[in-house]
């Protein structure tokens, strides 16, 4: 079984709700953190890295000056402006080239090569509970993300054999690729809303995907008491959508001082949000039978 | 001049600071965070137009193509599949980087647009909006993007609002860029995100400062960066309820008298740098 968090805008508090999952469920359960540009959730654990794998997510072109006959072809082709012309020869942009082959496929002269990109690490990490928490961390400026995700997934599915435990998934902001990647074939999705403009047209954008993608999906608005009136936009369009609202956690200041002390926010009982949070987390393990 | 405003992680602010600090300086404003594009909510422009943004994507003609599968080993993204009786092409897997095209040899593949996002141009106040939106559905932000950076008017300022994270699609949208404001949030996860965008930029040579949201009492986690790193911090918004109240309005923060007085520190501080910069330039 699998739960992904997921929001379209970032900043919402998924992973500050998916630590406490973390902290809640079983130790069998597995941890993903699928924001691999960004990732936070190893953070608030004092977690133990066990395993780290260099992943290679693009190629870059290289172009040999010695052979390059300064032709302009490679250039003229690349559609991504990824080669510049000096003296006697072209060199490549990194930043810019996506590997894609065209400069290679019109050299006369051989001069291209496509090479492997070091793009970042996938990591596996061992939690204070002994649960597994596998991650990545993409180089800045890297390309491949979404390969990455898949890859830590993979480890994640590979340590549920025989299919019997849970794992939680921390997803990242927007509605792309990355987040494709992290919700294909997830079964529940719980997608972390706030009560603003932006949270409510952002949330709608990435609803709209976890349907097209089959996930069963559930609502938690985050920090709902900022904005009553939006809140209330919020649950009609869920009720209309037929999409069960399974928590409204208030704002907390407590926040601030867990993430500062990289303690899951339900550690702390004076909590009010924390307390919302386990009651949601209680919820959802009915809704998914666990 | 291009002011692009990142964070590393999301929903730190980027938004607020890009349109707010638009508004106040009467300069454009790009919407460059196209899977979740926000900018709207606040500066409300009248859009005067909606342009497709497309991506050209192979076709193939089944009579001219030999079933030889250089085009499958040519592209790098697995978007062509040779079934053995036909070329099956994914479209969504595609760069549109014509590798394909060129690598054919018997001129079987010929490309169409396909479209993959829209970009509404328009304007706000005295300045013009521009603004991309992917569609639901599709995986690539970067080509739409390109697109949008390559149809803004070459002389003019903007202040581009990038998307979250530190990916390709950022390095994108900085690319160009005389100047990078960090926002930032006084947590672990503010700060760890943001040692990932400073480097990002460090590498790209892109004169940066910092800008604090929702400051509070753990603002010492980025001074502290920032000190270490020699990042100037220009400016501090303070949490308040209030300003959470009308960001979630879609309202603009400079409302507030406190908050204008603040943008304008950070205005003058991007201005000082950006200017010393182009005044580097022109004296070399």
């Amino acid at each position: 079984m699998q739960l992904v968090i997921l929001s379209g805008k970032g900043g919402t508090g998924k992973t500050t709700i998916v630590s406490c999952f973390a902290y809640l469920a079983d130790p069998s359960s597995i941890k993903v953190d699928c924001d691999v540009d960004a990732s936070n959730l190893h953070l608030m654990f004092n977690g133990k890295d066990i395993e780290e794998q260099a992943f290679t997510g693009s190629k870059k072109a290289i172009i040999d000056p010695n052979k390059c006959i300064n032709c302009g072809l490679c250039s003229d082709v690349c559609r991504f402006d990824a080669i510049d012309k000096r003296e006697s020869y072209y060199e490549v942009n990194e930043l810019r080239c996506e590997g894609c082959n065209a400069c290679r496929v019109v050299c006369p002269a051989d001069a291209i090569t496509l090479e492997e990109e070091d793009s970042g690490k996938k990591i596996l990490t061992v939690l204070e509970d002994d649960s597994y928490l596998s991650r990545a961390s993409l180089y800045p400026g890297a390309d491949g993300s979404g390969k990455l995700i898949s890859e830590i997934r993979k480890v994640s599915l590979e340590l549920n054999k025989e299919k019997n435990k849970l794992i939680i998934i921390d997803g990242s902001p927007g509605i792309g690729c990355p987040v494709m990647s992290s919700i294909t074939g997830v079964e529940y999705g719980l997608l972390v809303t706030e009560p603003t403009q932006s949270g409510f047209e952002d949330f709608i954008r990435a609803y709209e995907l976890t349907k097209h993608f089959r996930v069963k999906s559930f609502v938690a608005i985050n920090k709902y008491d900022l904005n009553y009136e939006m809140s209330e936009k919020i649950e009609e369009y869920c009720n209309e959508e037929g999409i069960k609202v399974i928590g409204k956690i208030p704002y907390d200041s407590v926040v601030n001082k867990s993430n500062f002390e990289s303690k899951p926010l339900v550690m702390y009982n004076e909590s009010i949000a924390g307390n919302e949070i386990k009651k949601m987390w209680d919820l959802l393990k009915i809704e998914m039978g666990v | 001049m291009k002011i692009a405003v990142l964070s590393g992680k999301g929903g730190t602010g980027k938004t607020t600071v890009s349109t707010n600090l638009a508004y106040m300086m009467n300069i454009n404003y790009v919407d460059l965070d196209v899977e979740e594009p926000n900018g709207h909510i606040f500066l409300k422009p009248q859009i005067e137009s909606v342009k497709d943004v497309v991506i050209p994507t192979p076709k193939i003609d089944s009579e001219k193509c030999t079933l030889c599968g250089t085009c499958v080993n040519t592209c790098q993204f697995n978007a062509l599949v040779n079934t053995g009786k036909k070329i099956l092409v994914f479209e969504d897997l595609c760069h549109g980087c014509g590798a394909c095209t060129l690598a054919c040899p018997v001129g079987a593949i010929t490309e169409y647009d396909r479209k993959i996002g829209d970009m509404s141009i328009g304007t706000f106040d005295k300045a013009k909006f521009y603004s991309g939106k992917m569609l639901l559905n599709e995986p690539m932000a970067g080509p739409i993007i390109t697109d949008i950076k390559k149809s803004l008017p070459k002389d003019e300022d903007f202040i581009v609002d990038c998307s979250p994270g530190t990916s390709c699609n950022v390095v994108k949208a900085l690319d160009g860029a005389d100047y990078a404001l960090m926002v930032t949030e006084p947590s672990k996860f503010g700060l760890h995100d943001l040692k990932l965008a400073v480097e990002l930029v460090r590498e790209l040579n892109i004169p940066l400062g910092i800008v604090i949201n929702r400051a509070n009492e753990y603002d010492h986690l980025i001074e502290g960066f920032a000190k270490e790193e020699n990042v100037d911090i220009i400016g501090k918004i303070p949490f308040s309820k209030e300003a959470a109240k009308m960001y979630s309005e879609g309202r603009l923060l400079i409302e507030n008298d406190e908050i204008r007085e603040m943008f304008e520190m950070i205005k003058i501080s991007v201005l000082d740098v950006v200017k010393e910069g182009n005044h580097a330039i022109s004296n070399s």
